[in-house]
């Protein structure tokens, strides 16, 4: 069947990107249908569960797997006696591999909760009751655990970025009249999506499959082939629905033990990470201890900002938690110096978290300006205004497009920031004491290379097939809506295919530039394809497909500062009697650049400010410093924001267009939780009259602060 | 005593009766996603700390991951498969749908189940912990945002979507009584 | 999790057989902690007995005006009981401060009372732990402690009750009956929890193979006038790190009749008896209760991260009783 195309013809659709649309697969979703990666069925599948190591560092000295192989239903035992190996020595998307995927390669052990078996059996309660009879015996060395910022192992890691000098720091610090220079500390936090991690691998005619959840399956196959030993094109990872991720959904052990499985017992194999052991597996953001010192003339006029960040990694791999790069486009200051400092503790290797960097970061710096508003006696806005910088502070480039000011003003007008009384610890109502507080936000824009192909089908539908993951940011809406718009043709007929490694290299969902690259791509192979169909002609059966590489595009950008901007607003309510600090409304004003999908828009914005919400009031996971691991890692034990906590929370978005870019879109997923816990912090400091320089502001930390009206 | 650790039980789901073997192990959420490929219903953290595995059983919401399927013969179970008529959504599942009341969808077939019972609860009478005041003379509350967050808090969500799921529950809830009232 | 047999009793005396016939037997109720700890390794059950068909979920007002409540009533139909929201109104706004509506839905009354504490240590097989496994120690003493006990807590263990329900309970007098193959017994609430000592893993007086068969509330008039206040770190869905149940019958000014608990302090829900003496016959003004407060906590032994616990609970005692004072006079 052929059919005559008519897209160059049709009038202008009504539903061109900009208006609001629900998620194509939202019916799935409401009703159960969509399918997760542990979902799918698969005749003889066999299940395989994790061991992990109980101690903090030292070696095994055995696997104890005879008596477990006797177990009813068991398959096998794998650990590092018996396991195939790997070839970990490669430079995947991210550099270098954290240790972690040599998973059972050797008997080292680097942290609790490090790998050290599988054990897979016919079922899932076959296997689990195995794996906890199974015996590893260790020998065990002492550990250290124990993160802060004069750690005498702490070092500042070569590389880009991580120390940025401008101008004589103490100089200005001494030349100035008001100074703030306190430390600010955020705990461990975790991921926490509700999806675990789930793989199912298996070898099909010639090939490795796996079902996966992840931001990435290009991501995740290149480096699974490279793992392997194997030719890239008979690797195909799949991960259509994905429950979360957050940063913590790449190249993880559960697809690597998988495989293993799969391979030698030559059936389907799934591997699902419990709760509990989420918590050592799959990275998370590293505690930090940030000092900050601000000088500033008594006008408010910053002349100097240092920035010194501290994070911990394990003795495995380098990852640095980059809070010290907040400031670095943010405000003007005759010096400045940013640093990031990290040291080598017996943990898990901590991973990207929504906003690396930019999260804590901004809890630092983003009180610390209060603090000097405070004492400048200046509103805390107008401070801000006062250091807005004209390029960027540090590298001096031209700023893409910068409507923080914008934000702020249409956030104050929105907020009723202008009736606020700045004095603390004045306003009551019942047993809450109130206060208003202020943040900014921002967050880099990038953006990677991307293929996408887009086809014209027979039947006057479109087909775009892009290896994107939709991850709950509604990326697979967003393509929908941009290609209709490309298209200039219902959303309707457009589907939008994604999650798949066959259909070539792409962003990963992560760095919010997933709907930037996509997009990009499957706008450049719709402009060709549309060039192709006003030659005129039939299309064949199988369609007319063009693919694009948007690879030279994202080269030939221009150096500027690309930043997203924002401005947070948050009221809270102090019960300094109990402790109890609860956020009554919040509210964000985003500059953003050209927002897509108004409606799953918003949900990004205001999902990542209820993570500022929860990151400044709930979330700290315990580590035990005798034995090196967790006390109560699960969700009983690691608090986010139950629906009781999140009162109304508002975000919206003022004009921020850049007109030498070639897409606009500037990428949302993270700048929502960026200075929202600052908002926060800040009101609590209206409120009460205390300030909480270290995170979360939990009831006992409230209690033994006081306030201003304790009495 | 030698005691049979496994037993053939008949669970009636969505209406429907299965007969299957199990052992006294596995979960109801287990029976349901990998015996049933009723894969609706989520395992969040399989220790009753999320609420995704929420389902009704005879007609209340409960967290399948802490209930055995063993003890689960004899009850009437409801899954999010089970929740539409046809193809005509839930009034809750709509208001879902409409308001963008989740992101990752991994929390919603617990989060709609949970609904559900929600506005049966306050229907019934139920008081909560945000009523101020609980005396049966005090009359039942409002539906109010601060009830309704306080109801669905046993589902967790982290992509942080409870601003829209709670005025996907209040809309579903309003068009309820509307319903209610209709018929009235 | 290990296998296990499984047998749903339909009477009280086939539940006992049961339990009589299997030494490492388990009640399972609605199983909200029971499950969770068999899947942590915690319990290792070799048979469940499941009661919650037995003939136990009735709440009846007694002959006295007090209540019998069933032991398999849930937590849910207990908080909507019309009697219970009459009488005990702090019992039904304990049970609806507790975890969850569809927890709620399936734990039970017998159950409540024999959950184990949510130590974090005591969860995690691979620490140690003297609750779990006598003599291995106690971590949480130097270890993590900020939600630790405050009262009634040995070097041996620290651990608090996880319970809101039981808070109510205790400070409204309920006894607790129980039957076993001998007979019925009663224990007291007071009764009910045995000292930690240095024996922190025998939780509870409760005969073995007992089965709890109902709480009786005696009537308390001043139970009419009551609330419950719970302190978390989170707003909702989670353990305690504070809280209180309180009635309070005040005439002329004068306290004329008080009842104080406290939950998340100690390995029981506490009744405060030293406060409520402190108070009985003194004046309802926020100085008398601080004192009482003051009387109660002076007994309070702390860890480095759980001193708050002092500062929060004396708070609490005023502001509730505060409140009920001044609703009193309204």
């Amino acid at each position: 069947m052929t059919a005559r195309t008519t897209t160059t013809t049709s009038p202008a659709p009504a539903n061109a990107a900009g208006a609001s649309y629900t998620r194509v697969e939202g019916r799935d979703k409401v009703t159960g249908a969509a399918r997760y990666a542990g979902e799918i069925p698969y005749a003889d599948l066999a299940h395989g569960w994790l061991v992990l190591s109980t101690i903090a560092r030292g070696r095994i000295l055995s696997v104890e797997s005879d008596p477990v192989r006797e177990m009813p239903g068991v398959l096998a035992v794998l650990h590092h006696g018996n396991a195939p190996r790997v070839d970990s020595d490669y430079v995947g998307m991210l550099g270098k591999p954290d240790p972690i995927v040599e998973v059972f390669q050797h008997d080292r052990i680097p942290f609790v909760g490090w790998p050290v078996a599988l054990v897979v059996a016919e079922t899932s309660e076959q296997a689990r009751e195995a794996a906890e009879a199974l015996v590893v015996r260790y020998e065990e060395e002492t550990h250290d655990v124990a993160f802060s910022s004069a750690h005498p192992g702490t070092y500042t890691p070569d590389g880009d970025g991580m120390l940025i000098e401008k101008g004589d720091l103490e100089a200005e610090l001494a030349a100035s009249t008001h100074v703030v220079d306190h430390e600010y500390t955020t705990p461990e936090e975790h991921h926490g999506s509700m999806e675990p991690h789930a793989a199912m691998a298996r070898w099909d005619s010639g090939r490795l499959e796996i079902v996966d959840s992840n931001q990435g399956s290009g991501w995740v196959a290149d480096e699974l082939a490279k793992l392997f030993s194997l030719d890239p094109d008979s690797v195909r990872v799949r991960s259509e629905h994905v429950g979360g991720a957050f940063g913590s959904k790449g190249v993880r052990v559960h697809q690597i033990l998988a495989v293993m499985a799969a391979t030698q017992l030559d059936r389907p194999v799934r591997v699902v990470i419990t709760r509990r052991q989420l918590f050592s597996l799959t990275g998370y953001r590293s505690p930090t201890a940030q000092r900050v010192r601000l000088g500033a003339d008594a006008d408010g006029r910053l002349r100097a900002v240092d920035h010194q960040a501290h994070s911990l990694t394990s003795t495995v791999h380098e990852f640095v938690e980059t809070s010290a790069g907040f400031g670095r486009p943010m405000y003007a200051s005759d010096a400045h110096r940013s640093v990031n400092r990290v040291v080598r503790l017996d943990v898990p290797t901590p991973t990207f978290m929504r906003a690396p960097g930019e999260a804590p970061g901004s809890f630092a710096l983003e009180s610390a300006l209060d603090e000097l508003a405070e004492k400048c006696g200046m509103d805390p806005i107008a401070l801000r205004a006062r250091n807005e910088p004209d390029v960027g502070p540090v590298s001096g480039l031209p700023f893409a497009s910068r409507n923080l000011l914008a934000a702020y003003r249409e956030g104050a007008r929105r907020f009723g920031w202008a009736d606020r009384d700045p004095r603390p610890g004045v306003r009551r109502e019942g047993r809450w004491l109130l206060g208003t507080g202020t943040a900014s936000a921002t967050f880099p824009v990038i953006v990677a290379p991307s293929t996408a192909a887009v086809t014209a089908e027979a039947d006057g539908t479109f087909t775009v097939r892009v290896n994107a993951a939709d991850v709950g940011t509604g990326a697979r809406t967003a393509l929908t809506l941009i290609a209709a718009e490309a298209l200039e043709v219902p959303r309707e007929r457009v589907h939008v295919r994604i999650g798949d490694s066959d259909f070539g290299p792409a962003a990963i969902s992560g760095g919010s530039m997933g709907t930037r690259s996509w997009g990009w791509a499957v706008r450049v192979a719709v402009t060709e394809l549309r060039e192709q169909l006003a030659l005129g002609g039939d299309i064949p059966p199988q369609g007319i497909t063009v693919r694009s590489d948007t690879s030279a595009a994202v080269g030939a950008l221009a150096q500027k500062e690309r930043h997203s901007f924002g401005a947070q607003f948050a009221e809270v309510g102090v019960d300094v009697a109990t402790g109890e600090v609860r956020v009554r409304r919040m509210l964000g004003i985003f500059a953003a650049g050209k927002i897509v999908n108004p409606l799953t828009a918003r949900s990004q914005f205001v999902g990542g400010m209820t993570w500022g919400l929860s990151m400044a009031l709930h979330e700290e996971a315990h580590r035990d410093q005798a034995t090196g691991g967790h006390v109560g890692a699960d969700f009983a034990g690691y608090h986010f924001a139950a629906n009781a906590d999140v009162p109304v929370i508002e975000a919206d978005w003022v004009e921020d267009t850049d007109a030498d870019d070639p897409v606009g879109i500037k990428g949302i997923g993270e700048i929502g939780i960026v200075g929202a816990a600052a908002a926060i912090a800040n009101a609590v400091w209206h409120a009460t009259g205390v300030r909480h320089r270290n995170l979360p502001i939990r009831p006992d930390r409230v209690l033994s602060a006081g306030g201003a009206l304790d009495a | 005593m030698a005691l049979s650790t496994s037993s053939a039980i008949t669970l009636n789901i969505n209406g429907e009766k299965h007969t299957l073997p199990v052992d006294h192990r596995t979960t109801l959420l287990d029976a349901l996603r990998e015996r049933l490929d009723l894969t609706g219903t989520k395992k969040g953290c399989d220790q009753g700390q999320c609420g995704a595995c929420t389902v009704l059983v005879d007609g209340r919401r409960a967290v399948s991951c802490l209930q055995l399927a063993v003890a689960s013969e004899g009850r009437e179970i409801t899954t999010i498969e089970g929740v539409a008529q046809g193809e005509q959504l839930h009034p809750v599942q709509q208001a879902f749908l409409d308001l963008d009341g989740y992101q990752c969808g991994y929390c919603t077939p617990g989060q709609v189940c949970s609904a559900i019972a929600v506005i049966e609860e306050h229907a019934a009478g139920w008081p909560s912990a945000a009523t101020t005041d609980v005396r049966p003379e005090a009359g039942v509350p409002e539906l109010s945002a601060e009830e309704i967050r306080e109801r669905m808090s046993g589902n967790l969500c982290r992509c942080g979507a409870y601003v829209s799921i709670v005025q996907a529950v209040a809309q579903a809830a309003a068009s309820n009584t509307e319903d209610t009232e209709a018929a009235a | 999790m290990r296998e296990f047999g499984y047998e749903r009793a339909s009477d009280v005396p086939g539940a006992l057989a049961l339990l009589g016939a299997a030494p490492d037997a388990r009640v399972l109720g609605g199983g909200t902690n029971l499950v969770d700890l068999m899947k942590t390794g915690v319990e290792r059950p070799g048979l469940l007995v499941d009661v919650r068909e037995l003939p136990l979920d009735r709440i009846e007002v007694t002959d006295d005006g007090g209540l019998r409540i069933g032991a398999t009533v849930t937590n849910s139909d207990l908080a909507v009981d019309p009697e219970v929201r009459r009488r005990y109104p702090a019992l039904a706004e304990a049970v609806l401060a507790g975890a969850s509506g569809q927890l709620r839905n399936m734990a039970t009354v017998g159950g409540n009372l024999l959950q184990r504490t949510r130590c974090g240590y005591f969860a995690d097989l691979s620490k140690p732990c003297n609750k779990r496994e006598p003599g291995s120690g106690c971590p949480a003493v130097t270890g993590e402690h900020h939600n630790h006990a405050i009262l009634g807590a040995t070097e041996h263990c620290v651990a608090v009750h996880p319970s809101d329900m039981g808070v109510a309970l205790a400070a409204f007098d309920a006894v607790v009956s129980y039957e076993t193959a001998e007979g019925t017994g009663e224990l007291p609430l007071a009764d009910f929890y045995l000292a930690v000592g240095s024996t922190p893993h025998l939780e509870t007086a409760l005969p073995s193979g007992a089965l709890i068969t109902a709480i009786t509330l005696p009537p308390a008039p001043v139970a009419a006038r009551s609330r419950y206040r719970k302190v978390r770190e989170r707003a909702s869905y989670a353990f305690a790190i504070g809280s209180i149940a309180a009635a309070l019958d005040v005439r002329d000014g004068v306290v004329h009749e008080v009842r104080l608990a406290f939950g998340a302090v100690a390995s029981r829900p506490w009744r405060a008896w030293a406060a409520e003496r402190a108070l009985t016959g003194g004046p309802a003004t926020a100085e008398a209760f601080a004192a009482a407060a003051d009387a109660e906590l002076a007994a309070a032994q702390t860890l480095p991260d759980n001193g708050y616990k002092v500062t929060l609970m004396r708070n609490l005692v005023v502001a509730l009783l505060t409140e009920l004072t001044e609703e009193a006079s309204r």
